[in-house]
C-alpha cells in the first residue's frame, strides 16, 4: 500500500438526491480496505435544494480534506447545472461519470436508487473490493431494501463504457 | 495477544465529543448552530454524559461552567457566534478559574457556510485571556480534548477548542477508545475566587496575569506545538486546518506546527524562524499568528489581505507563498430555498401581498429574504426580529412587522418583547412557530416539550409567554388557512395595540403529509406567474411557457392555488 497515490472523488448535486449517502458508502468501503480517509461537506443547505458536494479523498495517508483545485480523479454529478459548474475541479485525464446518469435515471425507476447505480459505476472503476462496498451499503442503509440495493449496484457496476 | 482497536468513521465534531466522552466528561450544554450542533447531539447518546440544549448560549456556558466549578468535568460548545450571546460570563471565567476541567469549544465558520459573520475567535481568546487550541483534523480534535481537560485542570482555567467549518464536517477514520471516570473534585466554598466583586476581582486579576506566564512558558514545552525540520529553504508557521492544506502542496517544506496558539511559544517560534531561509505565515481569516510573532519581533511573510476574507483553500497556498491577492473566487453555488410545503412561505407570500417592512432574524425563515420572495428586510444577529422591529416602528412611516422563530423567540426574543411593551411601542410581532429548530437540522427547544435526549418536559406555552411580557393581543393561526392569516395580520396592522400573531404550522422536516399534489391545467393558465412568484421548488416553468408541478415534491399546501386568478392550479 506504500505505491499507492491518494484516490480524489468529488460528488456533487443538489439537497436530497443522496450525494452525502453516496459519498459516505464510498468512505466506508475504503475504510474497510485499510486506507485513510477524509470526506469533506458542508451541512445545513442539503434539505433546502442547495449545492451539495462532497469530497472524497483516500490513500495511505490524507492531508487536506478538499481536493485541491484541479486535481479530482472522478468526478460523479448527479445534476447537470452542478456538472457545469464543477468539471473545472477534475484532473486532465480524470474519468467524469456524470455521463451515466442519464442511464441511471432510466434504470433506477425509483429516483431514490440513484445514487446506488452511479456508486456500482464508479466500483468499477476503482480497486476496492466488492464485498466491501456491499458491506458499506449494508451499513448505511436499513436491512429492509438491501435487496434492491444490492440488484441497482450490481446492475450499475457493468455498466463501465 | 494483539487487540484490534475499533475504529469508527466520525467528525470532527462527533471525534472531538467521543473524546470527551472518553476523558470523562459529565457535563455539556449547548444550543444548536451550524457548524457546532453535532457534538451535543453525539455527547447526548452516552447515558454517563448530562447533556441539555440550553435556552441560549450564555446559558449553556453558566450551566457548564458552574457545573465544573461545582466539581464535574464539562464542556460548552456553540457556533462562533454563540460565543458572543456567551461572552459575559466567558469574560470573567477567567478570573474565577475552574475547579473540575471546563473546555469551551468553538466553532468558527471561515466563508460564511451558515453563518452571518466569519469572525475569528482566537481573537476572543486572547482578549479573555484563556488558552487556545486549535486541532487541524477530527482525529486531532479527539485527541486535543485530552490536552484540553489537562491544562484546564493544572492551570486551573477555561480552555478554549477552536474547530473550523471544515474541521467539524469532515469525516475521518477515528479510533474508539474506553471512557475514563475523572472523578469528582470537591467544591469548598471559596467567596475570594467565586464571588466577583470588585476587590476580589482585582486579586483574581493579578492571578490570571500569574497563570498566562506559566501557560506562556508551557506553550514552549506543549507537545502540541512541534518544529518539522524538513528542506529548509521555505518554513511554514501555521495552525488548525491550514497546516494540513500547506502540507498538501508543500509536502517537503519545514514546519513549525502549532495546536496550542494563545499564549504564543515566542521562543519555538524563534528558533525556527532562525533555522529557515524564508519564514512564511498561513492562517484562515485574522492575522492572529501574524500579530504574535510581531509582537515576539519576528519577521516573517504576511499574507496579502485579502485573505482575512473568505475560506482558505489548499491550492490558494502558493499565493500566500509569493505574497500574491488572493484569486477572484466564483459564489454560484445554487442557493438554498424554503421546503415546498414549508409553512414560513404562505407568511411571506401574506407579508409581501400587504407590502410591509418585514425586519427578520435568524433562522430557516431568513431564506425569504431572497427574491422572488423578497419579504425580510432585516437580519442581524438572535432575537434582532423583534428588536429592530422597535426601531424601524419608532422611525419609519411605513408599516412594519417584526419576525422571529419559536426557537429564536425562545432563545433572545423574548427580552425584546418585554421591551416593546414596556417602551409602549405598538404594533404586530408574528413568531413562526414550526415547533422546531429547523436550520440547525430540527433539534427540540422549550416550546416543544422534549428535551435532547427526548424525554418529555414541561412544555413552555408561547402564546402564555407573550401575554405576560405584555402583548395586548395574543392569536395563534394555521399559515395553511392563508384567508385567515391575512385577514388577521390586516385586523392587527390596523390597530393601536402591541400584538402578537403565532403561526403556527409544524416544520415539513418533522412530518410529511401525504395529500394529492396540486393540478395544472394548461388550457386555464394566463402565463401570468404568480405562481412563480412564491419561490415553491416543486413548481417549473417550462420552455414552452407551461408550468409543470413536481408531484413528489409538491406538499399540497395550495399557496400556489390560492394565488392563481385563472384557477389553472387546483386542489386535486
Amino acid at each position: 500500500m506504500n505505491e499507492f497515490k491518494t484516490i480524489n472523488i468529488l460528488f456533487c448535486g443538489t439537497g436530497g438526491q443522496g450525494v452525502l449517502k453516496a459519498a459516505e458508502i464510498c468512505a466506508r468501503a475504503a475504510m474497510l480496505e485499510g486506507f485513510h480517509v477524509k470526506k469533506s461537506e458542508v451541512h445545513g443547505m442539503s434539505q433546502r435544494g442547495g449545492s451539495v458536494e462532497s469530497h472524497l479523498r483516500f490513500g495511505r495517508r490524507v492531508f487536506s480534506p478538499l481536493i485541491p483545485y484541479g486535481k479530482a480523479d472522478y468526478l460523479i454529478s448527479f445534476h447537470e447545472e452542478e456538472h457545469r459548474r464543477l468539471k473545472k475541479m477534475l484532473k486532465p485525464g480524470g474519468s467524469d461519470l456524470t455521463g451515466y446518469l442519464e442511464k441511471a435515471c432510466r434504470a433506477a425507476k425509483d429516483k431514490r436508487y440513484l445514487n446506488i447505480f452511479l456508486l456500482g459505476v464508479l466500483s468499477s472503476y476503482l480497486s476496492l473490493k466488492e464485498k466491501s462496498w456491499l458491506k458499506a451499503i449494508d451499513n448505511v442503509f436499513p436491512a429492509k431494501i438491501s435487496y434492491e440495493n444490492r440488484r441497482v449496484f450490481a446492475q450499475g457496476r457493468k455498466e463501465k463504457l | 495477544m494483539l487487540i484490534m482497536a475499533k475504529s469508527d468513521f466520525l467528525s470532527g465534531n462527533e471525534a472531538l465529543a467521543q473524546g470527551a466522552y472518553e476523558e470523562g466528561l459529565e457535563v455539556a450544554a449547548s444550543y444548536p448552530g451550524t457548524p457546532a450542533t453535532e457534538i451535543l447531539e453525539y455527547l447526548s447518546g452516552f447515558a454517563q454524559i448530562d447533556s441539555q440544549w440550553s435556552v441560549n448560549e450564555k446559558i449553556a456556558f453558566e450551566v457548564a461552567l458552574s457545573s465544573a466549578i461545582a466539581g464535574k468535568r464539562s464542556l460548552y460548545a456553540s457556533k462562533h457566534v454563540g460565543l458572543n450571546v456567551a461572552m459575559d460570563p466567558l469574560m470573567t471565567s477567567s478570573y474565577t478559574g475552574i475547579n473540575a476541567g471546563f473546555i469551551v469549544v468553538t466553532c468558527d465558520d471561515p466563508g460564511l457556510h451558515s453563518s452571518q459573520n466569519e469572525q475569528d475567535n482566537r481573537l476572543i481568546a486572547r482578549m479573555a485571556k484563556i488558552p487556545l487550541l486549535e486541532p487541524a483534523s477530527p482525529s486531532e480534535a479527539k485527541a486535543f480534548v485530552k490536552e484540553a481537560f489537562e491544562i484546564s485542570e493544572c492551570f486551573d482555567t477555561p480552555v478554549i477548542l477552536r474547530l473550523t467549518t471544515r474541521i467539524s464536517h469532515t469525516k475521518e477514520n477515528i479510533i474508539i477508545g474506553r471512557r475514563k471516570e475523572s472523578g469528582r473534585k470537591d467544591f469548598k466554598i471559596n467567596a475570594a475566587k467565586y464571588v466577583m466583586v470588585p476587590a476580589n476581582a482585582y486579586k483574581r486579576h493579578i492571578e490570571l496575569e500569574k497563570r498566562l506566564t506559566r501557560l506562556k512558558v508551557y506553550a514552549e514545552s506543549c507537545p502540541l506545538n512541534r518544529i518539522e525540520l524538513k528542506n529548509k529553504k521555505i518554513g511554514f508557521i501555521t495552525s488548525g486546518i491550514s497546516y494540513l492544506y500547506v502540507k498538501e502542496m508543500y509536502p517537503d517544506a519545514s514546519c513549525l506546527k502549532l495546536g496550542f496558539t494563545f499564549p504564543f511559544p515566542d521562543g519555538k517560534a524563534r528558533r525556527f524562524a532562525k533555522s529557515v531561509k524564508e519564514l512564511v505565515v498561513v492562517e484562515e481569516l485574522e492575522p492572529f499568528l501574524e500579530e504574535q510573532l510581531a509582537i515576539a519581533g519576528i519577521k516573517c511573510r504576511s499574507k496579502h489581505p485579502s485573505f482575512r476574507i473568505g475560506e482558505l483553500k489548499p491550492e490558494y497556498i502558493p499565493y500566500i507563498v509569493k505574497g500574491k491577492k488572493k484569486p477572484e473566487e466564483e459564489r454560484n453555488a445554487r442557493r438554498p430555498v424554503l421546503c415546498p410545503g414549508c409553512p414560513h412561505r404562505l407568511v411571506f407570500a401574506t407579508l409581501k401581498k400587504l407590502k410591509v417592512v418585514v425586519t427578520g432574524d435568524i433562522g430557516c425563515y431568513t431564506l425569504g429574504a431572497a427574491p422572488p420572495l423578497s419579504s425580510l428586510h432585516t437580519c442581524l444577529c438572535m432575537g434582532s426580529g423583534i428588536t429592530f422591529f422597535e426601531g424601524f416602528r419608532r422611525t419609519i412611516k411605513e408599516k412594519v412587522v417584526g419576525l422571529i422563530g419559536d426557537s429564536t423567540f425562545v432563545h433572545s426574543g423574548i427580552p425584546g418583547l418585554i421591551n416593546l411593551s414596556y417602551n409602549q411601542t405598538k404594533g404586530l410581532v408574528i413568531i413562526l412557530d414550526n415547533a422546531t429548530t429547523a436550520m440547525t437540522g430540527a433539534q427540540p427547544h422549550p416550546a416543544t416539550g422534549v428535551t435532547i435526549k427526548q424525554e418529555v418536559t414541561k412544555k413552555l406555552i408561547l402564546e402564555d409567554v407573550c401575554v405576560a411580557c405584555g402583548a395586548d393581543h395574543v392569536d395563534v393561526v394555521d399559515p395553511y388557512n392563508i384567508k385567515g392569516l391575512e385577514e388577521l395580520i390586516k385586523k392587527r396592522l390596523g390597530e393601536d395595540a402591541l400584538s402578537v400573531v403565532i403561526a403556527r404550522h409544524p416544520c415539513k422536516l418533522l412530518k410529511r403529509e401525504k395529500s394529492a399534489p396540486t393540478l395544472y391545467l394548461e388550457e386555464k393558465c394566463k402565463k401570468c406567474y404568480l405562481c412563480m412568484a412564491i419561490d415553491c421548488p416543486a413548481l417549473r416553468k417550462n420552455d414552452d411557457g407551461s408550468i409543470s408541478i413536481d408531484a413528489e415534491l409538491c406538499a399540497a399546501c395550495r399557496l400556489c392555488v390560492s394565488v392563481c386568478n385563472p384557477k389553472a392550479l387546483q386542489r386535486k
